[in-house]
């Protein structure tokens, strides 16, 4: 591995997991809490929240510890380390707000099981120098936030008529229920991935269009 | 605590199915009921590491109990899991290799199976006794193939139909997954 070449920082390191490799739409990771506590866009922003700075702390703890951990016990020592920051977050939510603790239940701690972290962990923060596993846990973090409000804001807004909270529509509006209980949950991302596939397949054949004409 | 113990069998298959209504477990059951003979056995293996990580983190729980350090008791669970997923993956090795082969990367992923260690978690959280915790995990791993089973021969039939280009992938899955659920939801009135 020639170390110096991919080293630097770029853009790319960042943007990787906003858009082109987003941890949600195109890698579907960790999709427990993605479809379980996206009934609202509140609790939605705060779980992403919580998962990037979970992903921030691990990925940038094991980028730095990345020599010193023996390649055997490697998944165990990550686990350990993401359970230690799951922990921190866990009585941090706690003394914030106890609502919101409330809101998101057993999915705060159940972050030490969501595998777009332990895959970061072992794809990149374990072969990257600590700055760059660091801007790369930020770009991941920032899609998984981004791709959660997604599914939060159009999951509040069909299913209770509201957002953030903020009454939209007035009192005349049927809220659409079955939004906000877990079938809802599959069937919005089923539709994302619908929609982006569509725009995937139609910027292609617009390309090959252009493509024929100038030949 | 004075659930009885059918109650708490159905209401961990049917009710509150893990998969369908709980949302754990969605890596694998998305990843792995592409066909019905690897769902199953992915299913029983699963069921297996819950029953025993629910018996491990039931006897951890007690000594985390007594020496006041439960805020330990995330690691602690989540070190037991992994090595019952270790123990599953050698006794795997050693009796089917073929089966070891096809199930792949998600046999060490059940330790990121948030199933297992939601499990755990609501056990320690609803205070069951050991008896109720041995049930609930055979309940939860009951409905965890249901699923699982259920989804992979809806995905079989899926493959021979045709379908617009755009639904390659897992779009489909998902929404097939939210009918799963939907239907799951006729449960309801059984648990609670």
């Amino acid at each position: 591995m020639s170390k110096r070449s991919n080293d630097s920082i770029t853009w790319g390191t960042f943007s990787e997991g906003l858009w082109r490799d987003n941890p949600v739409f195109v890698m579907l990771l960790g999709m427990c809490p993605v479809l379980a506590v996206t009934n609202s866009a509140i609790n939605a922003l705060a779980m992403g929240l919580a998962t990037t700075f979970v992903l921030l702390a691990s990925g940038a703890l094991i980028s730095l510890l990345r020599h010193s951990i023996p390649k055997q016990v490697r998944i165990a020592t990550y686990i350990v380390i993401i359970a230690t920051f799951v922990t921190i977050v866990d009585y941090a939510i706690q003394a914030i707000s106890l609502d919101l603790y409330n809101a998101l239940g057993a999915f705060i701690q159940l972050i030490v099981a969501n595998c777009m972290i332990l895959g970061r962990a072992e794809a990149y923060a374990s072969r990257n120098r600590p700055l760059k596993s660091f801007t790369n846990a930020l770009g991941m973090g920032a899609g998984f936030t981004l791709a959660l409000l997604c599914l939060g804001v159009v999951r509040e807004v069909l299913g209770a008529g509201s957002l953030f909270g903020i009454d939209l529509f007035g009192p005349r509006f049927e809220p659409w229920v079955v939004m906000i209980l877990p079938a809802g949950g599959f069937i919005v991302l089923g539709a994302w991935l619908l929609l982006f596939e569509w725009l995937k397949q139609r910027k292609e054949r617009l390309e090959l269009e252009a493509a024929a004409e100038t030949r | 605590m004075t659930e009885s113990l059918s109650f708490i069998f159905l209401n961990a298959v049917l009710a509150n199915n893990f998969v369908l209504a709980l949302f754990l477990g969605l890596c694998p059951f998305l990843g792995v009921s592409g066909k019905l003979n690897t769902a199953l056995p992915m299913g029983l293996a699963t069921m297996f590491v819950m029953l025993v990580s629910s018996v491990s983190a039931y006897l951890i729980n007690i000594v985390l109990v007594m020496f006041e350090i439960e805020f330990l008791r995330l690691i602690a669970y989540i070190a037991v899991i992994a090595s019952a997923v270790q123990l599953v993956e050698m006794a795997l090795k050693k009796l089917s290799p073929a089966l070891f082969r096809s199930l792949g990367i998600f046999l060490p992923l059940i330790t990121t199976n948030c199933a297992i260690l939601g499990l755990a978690l609501f056990q320690t959280f609803k205070e069951y006794n050991f008896t109720q915790s041995l049930v609930y995990a055979i309940g939860a791993g009951v409905g965890f193939i249901l699923a699982i089973v259920l989804m992979a021969g809806l995905r079989e039939k899926l493959e021979l139909s045709t379908m617009p280009s755009i639904t390659q992938g897992a779009a489909v899955s998902l929404m097939l997954g939210g009918l799963l659920s939907l239907s799951f939801m006729g449960f309801a009135g059984l648990g609670g």
